[in-house]
């Protein structure tokens, strides 16, 4: 089964991708890029968005969680990374575990070195 | 604990005894299948963690690196030189299971390219291609990631929901026919009890 690529965003940070053979869809806002995932979700397998737009679109984004694809992958733009991967990171690890493992090993880690 | 509306008959208490058996026998099973998921998610997790630190520091510094490079082009002709991609990457997309889980596997499969960069030298500068021969070496490395972090979305769920199904089988299940059987077994001997008052109190006006 083989699936393609497409990335939302802003015009600026996804110019590049085309350049790589990734399908562009530039969305301006997170109306638009609402519409343009509703879209293209049934045609691509792989989807990249922008952190910016990702954010206010966390509860709309949720309900791709369900299946194995399609694949909502949030990328930093190229204003960098606002950390919100890890906040997701962050939050499917509290909700399965209940606890941050991953915070603490880094705390033990940085009292090892000292 | 509330029992379970039944008559208290043996027919019953055979029939909650056995139900009492599979639910213990369940809920060993699927606690032992949560410590597995919890197990597995936590290889994922930090993998997914390793690897989207990696990715998105390169694809920042990537990111700048073309945005310096558009900068010192009009802006029509950067577009232009980008509009036409002449590189076609398809993604492999199967299915593997963990735990019972599907989680996606992306594999880069085809690439269809064709010779040297998709615009012409004189359009932009060298940095731009630069900053595009680096991300089609990320692009690999983003295809993992995807499947990676989806994985650990899809595992998160299911972890949760089989925890909720330990909790409702260990808190409200086992003690309900715990309890129920208990008072049936209550009835049944007081119902004998009564039994053998009865014959010894029929005895005695008998004599």
């Amino acid at each position: 089964m083989t699936g393609s690529m497409a990335i939302v965003g802003d015009g600026d940070s996804i110019m590049i991708f085309k350049a790589a053979g990734v399908a562009t869809f530039p969305a301006s806002d997170e109306k638009s890029a609402r519409e343009i995932l509703r879209r293209v979700a049934a045609d691509y397998k792989i989807i990249f968005i922008t952190e910016e737009l990702a954010r206010p679109l966390g509860e709309f984004l949720k309900r791709f969680d369900e299946s194995p694809y399609p694949v909502i992958l949030p990328i930093p733009s190229g204003k960098g990374s606002t950390g919100y991967g890890d906040e997701l990171l962050k939050t499917a690890m509290e909700r399965a575990l209940g606890v941050d493992i991953l915070s603490h090993s880094e705390n033990q880690a940085k009292k090892q070195g000292n | 604990m509330a029992r379970l509306n039944v008559n208290p008959t043996r027919m019953e208490l055979k029939k909650l005894k056995a139900r009492l058996a599979t639910a213990v026998r369940g809920h060993k099973l699927l606690k032992d299948k949560s410590d597995e998921m919890v197990r597995r998610f936590t290889v994922i997790l930090r993998e997914d963690k390793r690897l989207r630190g990696e990715v998105e520091s390169e694809l920042s510094e990537t990111l700048k690196q073309f945005s310096v490079a558009r900068s010192v082009t009009p802006s029509y002709s950067a577009e232009t030189a980008f509009a036409m991609p002449t590189v076609a990457v398809k993604a492999d997309c199967d299915t593997q299971s963990i735990m019972g889980v599907d989680v996606p596997k992306i594999e880069l499969s085809e690439e269809v390219r064709s010779e040297g960069l998709p615009y012409a030298f004189s359009e932009i500068t060298s940095e731009a291609d630069y900053s595009v021969s680096k991300i089609s070496a990320l692009l690999p490395r983003l295809l993992k990631l995807a499947e990676v972090e989806k994985a650990v979305r899809l595992l998160a769920d299911e972890i949760e929901r089989n925890k909720r199904r330990v909790n409702a089988l260990e808190y409200i299940m086992i003690p309900q026919l715990e309890e129920t059987i208990k008072y049936i077994r209550d009835k049944l001997d007081e119902n004998e009890r009564a039994a053998v008052v009865r014959l010894m109190k029929v005895k005695g006006n008998a004599q």
